[in-house]
């Protein structure tokens, strides 16, 4: 009578969706396999850089891939919000001078986490605006939609110009953020350290609500299945609308934390810095959240070393990557299933 | 005027208004020499002529197929710097053009075959995400690459004599005013071409990928090979169009023809102009390329008059004018899809594309 037994779901026979750890071990692969061309010391300063650059670039990228995921919006326009966080951050840091210049951590953070929350303030302002203005009439109409966001990238580095000045702004770290840390032969410059640890605690934040929370449950569906979350009564407009916010606020913090990782600002930052996310979330998988972190991590290194090794491969390096990973998974690394 | 509109593939401007801005367009152009005197006014000509073949094969790709390429520029600056290498290495003559116009085609057909084959099977978006990248890579490449194209300094070039300003076979006759004929010829024919091209069944094909593409390829056509075909044909126009510019500039680098800014100006001509009408490229081009050189003057005025108001004077500088082209391109894309052209000839009481008519 096995036919007629109700298939109950309980937690012991729903399949679990097996993980896919390959694209994870790409990671670790490319950092150990850059090892042998390498001396140990500069391996290690290599990789905290590689991880530095990929944390920020991950950070920035997140909310675009979300949004993407959620509602099948590519926003062009993504860069404005970096170039909008990295020249808060010059107008912030400017007037806190005397906290930045003093050789006090405290200080010095103090200076750092103010205007990151400025930025993120201001750059989830501007998202909720750019949201209601630019991206709202032209839903569902790809085409409609890059033009539109790429005239609101245009309008937004122009205001920016206009407001800040066209030229090269200098944004220099504060002072116990300069210099490196020396751990044997190995020297770890202090800036990219902090980096790693503000993504990370991006990362973690990012992490819990998305997989802990209830609106995190809901946006992880929304993207499977747009329709289907709709229909069970919940307003995946909302949720879309925060969804943004929140990426245009987590794109001016990476804004100031790339400004400062570049140490100055120039007005097509944002242009420049959206060619690379773009790269980051093709290699993930569009939509995909891991994915775009495996595809951030996986380009800051590659970067980095190839930096190191040849210098003039290292432009292309981030193309070939993609290239290199469509071949072996046309979709990124973790294609979102349904799209 | 059976032969005029069988010289336009009986695709006529089917507004009055919209006839007589293109016959002044077109009239200027051939007359511009010895109507508009001085280098500044011959120089703007020769850009507008240049533009609109650009423009016109950009509106190809996304007026009549729905694509969205960022990697335009790169196929404009290779055929500029295939002419300009060649005619820096084997010297100024015809053969050195014909060399480099026709390597820089090979290049740009194979790399736009390779572009399309590998990201036009999937979504609109991959495809512009994708040439964006490329786009940039080419551009580090070209600047990277300084001793074949001479980095972020360019390359000057001598053209052959009968094309250069030294040659005065007669008093009124000299080799810029040659070269500038030259070039409205081939834009002419090319724009012709171009025409014949979208009014072909291969066109109305386009045309339907562009407005369901699902719907398209269950009638039965391969859509990726349609999609290739077009972005193809385009990168090749755009190659010419490159190779003409280096001609008329006898130099060329990476801001001429390469940089992003040419491709959000091409962006802006044709959504000004009219997406999936030709016309609208020469509308567009024309009024385009007039604003950029001469409306900057009377912004600079304006902002004169605004000094006293710290705030206007500052978004009225002539340095801003991009932003009241992006404004005036979101509320295009908004509200006037079809553009100057597309307006003229609702006005007219038609319909804004030749499609819709049939």
């Amino acid at each position: 009578m096995s036919a007629a037994a109700p298939l109950l779901a309980t937690p012991a026979n729903v399949p679990k969706a097996k993980f896919d750890v390959v694209p994870l071990l790409l990671v670790a692969v490319l950092a150990l396999a850059a090892l042998p061309f390498i001396s140990p010391s500069t391996w290690v300063t290599l990789t905290v850089a590689g991880l530095a650059m990929g944390m920020i670039v991950f950070i920035i990228a997140s909310g675009l891939t979300l949004v993407f995921g959620l509602m099948d919006v590519l926003n062009f326009g993504h860069g404005v919000f970096i170039a909008l966080g990295a020249f808060v951050a010059t107008t912030v840091l400017g007037a806190m001078g005397g906290y930045m210049t003093a050789p006090n951590l405290t200080a010095n953070l103090l200076a750092i986490f103010t205007a990151m929350l400025v930025a993120m303030a201001l750059a989830g302002a501007v998202g909720f605006a750019f949201e209601r203005v630019i991206v709202r009439p032209v839903y569902g109409q790809h085409l409609k939609q890059i033009l539109i966001t790429m005239g609101g990238m245009i309008v937004g580095e122009e205001l920016i110009k206009a407001i800040w000045g066209p030229q090269q702004i200098p944004l220099p770290l504060p002072e116990s953020l300069r210099g490196a840390f020396v751990f044997g032969d190995a020297a770890v410059e202090r800036y990219r350290l902090f980096a790693v640890l503000v993504g990370s605690v991006v990362l973690a934040a990012l992490l819990f609500t998305l997989n802990r929370t209830k609106i995190g449950l809901l946006i992880r569906a929304g993207v499977q299945d747009r329709e289907m979350v709709e229909s069970l009564g919940y307003r995946i407009r909302a949720l879309f609308v925060g969804v943004f916010v929140a990426g245009s606020a987590l794109a001016g913090l990476g804004g100031v934390l790339w400004g400062l990782y570049q140490q100055s600002v120039i007005p097509q930052i944002g242009a420049q810095v959206n060619v690379l996310i773009f790269i980051v979330i093709i290699i993930g998988g569009l939509g995909s959240t891991l994915g775009c972190l495996v595809g951030a991590l996986l380009v800051g290194l590659l970067a980095n070393y190839t930096g190191f090794l040849l210098p003039k491969v290292a432009l292309f390096s981030n193309i070939a990557l993609m290239v290199a990973v469509l071949l072996w998974r046309p979709q990124g690394l973790y294609p979102v299933t349904s799209r | 005027m059976n032969k005029l509109s069988r010289l336009l593939s009986h695709d006529l401007p089917r507004s009055r208004a919209l006839a007589v801005v293109l016959a002044v367009i077109a009239v200027g152009l051939l007359v511009a020499p010895f109507v508009f005197p001085g280098a500044k006014a011959l120089g703007v000509a020769a850009k507008i002529a240049v533009f609109i073949l650009l423009v016109a094969s950009y509106d190809l790709l996304l007026g009549y197929t729905g694509i969205v390429s960022f990697a335009h520029t790169m196929f404009f600056g290779l055929g500029a710097y295939g002419v300009a290498i060649a005619s820096t290495r084997l010297g100024a003559s015809w053969s050195a053009i014909v060399l480099g116009l026709g390597g820089a085609l090979v290049l740009s057909l194979a790399l736009s075959l390779l572009i399309g084959l590998f990201s036009l099977r999937v979504k609109a978006i991959f495809f512009a995400m994708i040439t964006l990248a490329v786009a940039a890579a080419f551009q580090t490449l070209a600047s990277q690459l300084s001793d074949l194209t001479g980095g972020e300094d360019g390359l000057s070039f001598k053209v052959p004599e009968t094309l250069s300003p030294a040659f005065r076979p007669t008093d009124w006759l000299d080799g810029r005013l040659l070269t500038y004929y030259a070039i409205v010829l081939v834009v002419a024919l090319s724009f012709f071409v171009l025409l014949r091209c979208v009014n072909s069944p291969f066109g109305r094909v386009l045309q339907a990928i562009r407005e369901n593409d699902f719907r398209a390829e269950a009638i039965g056509y391969r859509t990726v090979i349609y999609r290739t075909w077009s972005n193809v044909l385009a990168a090749g126009f755009a190659t010419l169009a490159g190779a003409l510019l280096a001609l008329w500039l006898r130099y060329n680098g990476p801001d001429t023809s390469l940089s992003f800014e040419i491709m959000l100006d091409i962006l802006l001509i044709v959504v000004i102009g009219g997406m999936g009408t030709m016309y609208g490229a020469v509308v567009g081009a024309a009024l385009f390329l007039i604003a950029q050189n001469y409306l900057q003057e009377l912004l600079k005025l304006a902002a004169g008059a605004a000094g006293g108001v710290p705030g206007l004077a500052l978004v009225l500088s002539p340095d801003r004018w991009l932003l009241w082209l992006g404004v005036l391109f979101i509320v295009c894309v908004y509200y006037f899809p079809s553009g100057i052209v597309g307006r003229l000839r609702l006005q007219a009481g038609g319909s804004t594309s030749r499609g819709d008519r049939q």
